[in-house]
């Protein structure tokens, strides 16, 4: 018996490469129409509603999904290469990458049809955003001790209680959350969560801007009082959200979003240092790509098992810890390296604009999605320790 | 072991399983377990997969001896497999036959040069060759005046300094004072030293994976065993999350090796692409060699730093095969320099080519 993990070395298939020169054609004429600046993470990209439409136009979100809820019935390979040539241009996706990579394959497994129907089309048409509601106050890394409450009325539930850390909850439509409908009970405390579609700008939801150390907004804590929702808004099991959310984060976490966040400044470093490097700065890069090479093999790998129908919880959650652990020293090797660059580089004013930014990001990138310590204790349950 | 329905690897495994027994291997002073084991690996026709059938060999595909290579790497065996393929495909690259027995290649470091003088005799010095002392011939990958050539030499008419590399395996200085060879080919047009090296390191990379894979079993076995205070040490948090370090590391190690393997095995020449996967494997394998051994020492305590226990056969190995055509350092001031000089915005459409 062995421990180890394969990564099969999954080919990308001829018409991904395809796809990928539409996809770099397409975002081209977006920055050469200025709709993003490729070479300035720091904007507040959370309100692109114009780019989001386009994107859904060109049949790139939802891209897996059935036809008849408006998606294309393409590959799981196939998406990865969008999602990654979008991140490495630094395309503003936080309006529709939530609803794209985790909210609509929940609905499509969970909703009712009509909800599916209604909502799935339009997600595909790059028209609306989706938050997802699991942190609390008290409830981060231990999901099940989740306290807000949703209790059975006529028709529907009242929601009572808070959730936090909610990105992109103000420019959101809808949320997908976990609420208490029962208690725990003795022999497992992780029942007695369920599921709800949470329709936001309704009465009973305010939600509070959250600043973050980036300078940026993106955050909030999310109040509710009193807020109804009808029968129909339950996804899945009544008190069996457990075994649906841990099944939705293999999506989460193995995507090339999970190393590339702070990628820019690796490029950036390159165009600094020019064509003759010297052996320092030479060996620093090297590394530097080999790793990334690796992880990126890897995470191509996991795309094809979810092709493939597998549920990789423990592989994704190695490629969360590796790319989210590396993406994070990323910045800091880069300015070390940086150090020895030219003060003529043209570029010098850019770089250190994004060091300093990628700098500021780099603390969070180990903890949203699930921490470094939580995905160790998967990947531990994996080998059989627990 | 690995769910393999490659018929290569399920005999080398059988046969490894059978006559390469860690605990019997460490056991066993003498080393007299060596020849049996070449014996049946050289019957089954293992040490010359990569040989055609025409040219003395077994004809097997190079994904199945990288498999193959990954295997011997799970097991840590100390003979010259890896080194006897290597000098058998580089041999056939020329198609120049091979003969029985062990061989290992040279160069095996890419800042040694072996050269061909006017008269066909070859001379040069290289140092770090795996199992030069145990090998009968040498492959030679010489730089003469009309470029590159590959020749077979009898290794008696060599002067070999012995030596041990960090994983007590002979690792010796050959040096050639115009040798005369058995055989003397011009390499195919584009082969180089690189091409050498890179394929030398990707079979490195593969064994290193292999050496992980089996670190990080035992080492999930030890902690399963081994109690402090009154636990299993496997229920501490803090040794989980070590292991599931290593079990990354070991992820890590194997994906990148297997990636470049696959790329070779598919590849119509050792362009960039396979530099890339090439490079980067030997480069990543290398850190995770370092970064997944010390973890499981870690595990293992005290016991793992024994000549007794099993684990140093693993670990020293690793570490030792990192200095083997390329140390990391080496790849990765190559590798940068490449990047470098294609430019900034060429470097995601190189990575995303693979
Ligand atoms: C930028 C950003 C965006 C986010 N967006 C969202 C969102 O949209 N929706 C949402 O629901 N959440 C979101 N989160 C929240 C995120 O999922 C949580 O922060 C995360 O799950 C950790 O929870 P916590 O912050 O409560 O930390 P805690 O759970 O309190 O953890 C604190 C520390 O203790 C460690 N720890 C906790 N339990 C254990 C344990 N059992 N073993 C070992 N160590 C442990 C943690 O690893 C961590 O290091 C976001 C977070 C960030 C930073």
């Amino acid at each position: 018996m062995t421990a180890a993990l394969r990564f099969d070395p999954i080919r990308l298939p001829e018409k991904c490469e395809q796809l990928r020169k539409e996809v770099r054609a397409f975002l081209a004429e977006e920055i050469a129409a200025g709709t993003f600046d490729p070479h300035k993470p720091n904007r507040e990209d959370t309100d692109a509603p114009e780019f989001s439409r386009r994107v859904g136009a060109k049949g790139w979100l939802g891209m897996t999904w059935p036809k008849k809820y408006g998606g294309q019935e393409r590959s799981f390979l196939e998406r990865y290469v969008v999602t990654e040539e979008m991140r490495v241009a630094n395309a503003p996706t936080r309006r529709f990458f939530v609803a794209d990579r985790q909210s609509g394959p929940v609905l499509l497994k969970y909703a009712p049809e009509h909800i599916k129907m209604d909502i799935l089309p339009r997600i595909c048409r790059g028209e609306i955003c989706f938050a997802i509601g699991m942190s609390e106050p008290n409830s981060g890394s231990d999901l099940f001790a989740a306290k807000t409450r949703a209790t059975k009325t006529d028709g529907g539930y009242l929601i009572n209680g808070t959730k936090i850390w909610t990105s992109s909850a103000h420019i959101a439509d809808y949320m997908i959350a976990i609420f208490r409908t029962s208690p725990p009970t003795k022999e497992n405390r992780r029942h007695g969560l369920t599921q709800f579609l949470v329709k936001m700008k309704q009465p009973g939801i305010k939600v509070n801007p959250i600043g973050q150390i980036t300078g940026q907004y993106e955050f909030n804590e999310v109040v509710f009082t009193d807020h109804f929702i009808p029968d129909d808004h339950v996804l899945g099991e009544v008190d069996g959200a457990w075994k649906q959310a841990t099944s939705e984060l293999a999506y989460e976490r193995s995507g090339p979003e999970r190393f590339l966040e702070t990628y820019y400044v690796l490029t950036e470093l390159v165009r600094a240092v020019g064509p003759n490097p010297d052996t320092r700065s030479a060996e620093g890069i090297g590394r530097l790509v080999a790793q990334l090479h690796t992880m990126r093999r890897m995470s191509v790998s996991v795309a094809g098992m979810l092709q493939a129908g597998k549920e990789p919880v423990v592989e994704a959650s190695i490629v969360k810890d590796i790319g989210t652990v590396w993406e994070q020293q990323l910045p800091h090797r880069v300015r070390d390296l940086a150090a020895f660059v030219e003060e003529t580089a043209t570029n010098r004013e850019t770089l250190e604009h994004q060091l300093d930014f990628a700098i500021k990001t780099a603390p969070k990138l180990t903890i949203q999605g699930g921490t470094t310590e939580v995905l160790r204790g998967i990947i531990a349950r994996g080998l059989g320790l627990r | 072991m690995a769910e393999s329905d490659n018929i290569v690897v399920e005999t080398a495994e059988k046969i490894f399983a059978d006559l390469a027994d860690p605990q019997t291997i460490n056991n066993d002073k003498k080393n007299s377990w060596q020849a049996p084991l070449w014996q049946a690996l050289s019957d089954a026709g293992l040490p010359l997969s990569w040989v055609p059938d025409d040219l003395g060999g077994s004809g097997a595909s190079l994904a199945d001896g990288f498999a193959l290579l990954n295997a011997a790497g799970r097991f840590a065996v100390a003979v010259p497999l890896a080194e006897t393929m290597l000098a058998g495909w580089l041999l056939a690259q020329a198609k120049i036959a091979s003969p029985a027995g062990e061989m290992t290649v040279l160069p095996a470091s890419p800042k040694d040069r072996i050269t061909l003088d006017a008269d066909g005799a070859l001379s040069g010095r290289a140092r770090g060759v795996p199992f030069a002392k145990a090998a009968k011939h040498f492959a030679v990958l010489a730089h003469g005046k009309d470029g590159i050539s590959i020749a077979l030499i009898d290794a008696a008419k060599a002067r070999i300094e012995a030596g041990l590399n960090v994983g007590y395996d002979h690792s010796d200085t050959v040096t050639l004072d115009k040798v005369q060879p058995v055989t003397l080919k011009p390499a195919p047009k584009g082969f180089d030293q690189t091409t050498l090296m890179l394929m030398g390191g990707v079979a490195r990379s593969l064994q290193i994976a292999g050496a992980l894979e089996s670190m990080l079993d035992i080492s999930v076995r030890y902690s399963n065993e081994r109690v402090a205070f009154e636990k299993k040490i496997s229920k501490f948090q803090a040794v989980q999350h070590n292991l599931a370090r290593l079990a990354g590391e070991s992820a890590a190690a194997l994906a990148a090796a297997t990636s470049a393997a696959d790329a070779i095995a598919n590849a119509k020449a050792f362009d960039n692409e396979v530099y890339l996967e090439a490079a980067s494997a030997k480069i990543r394998c290398a850190e995770a060699a370092e970064k997944g051994g010390g973890i499981a020492h870690q595990v293992h305590g005290a016991i793992g730093f024994t000549m007794e226990h099993i684990l140093h056969r693993y670990s020293l190995r690793a570490l030792a095969w990192r200095d083997d055509f390329g140390s990391e350092s080496h790849w990765a001031v190559e590798l940068g320099k490449l990047v470098a000089s294609r430019g900034a915005d060429e470097l995601w459409p190189l990575v995303a080519s693979r």
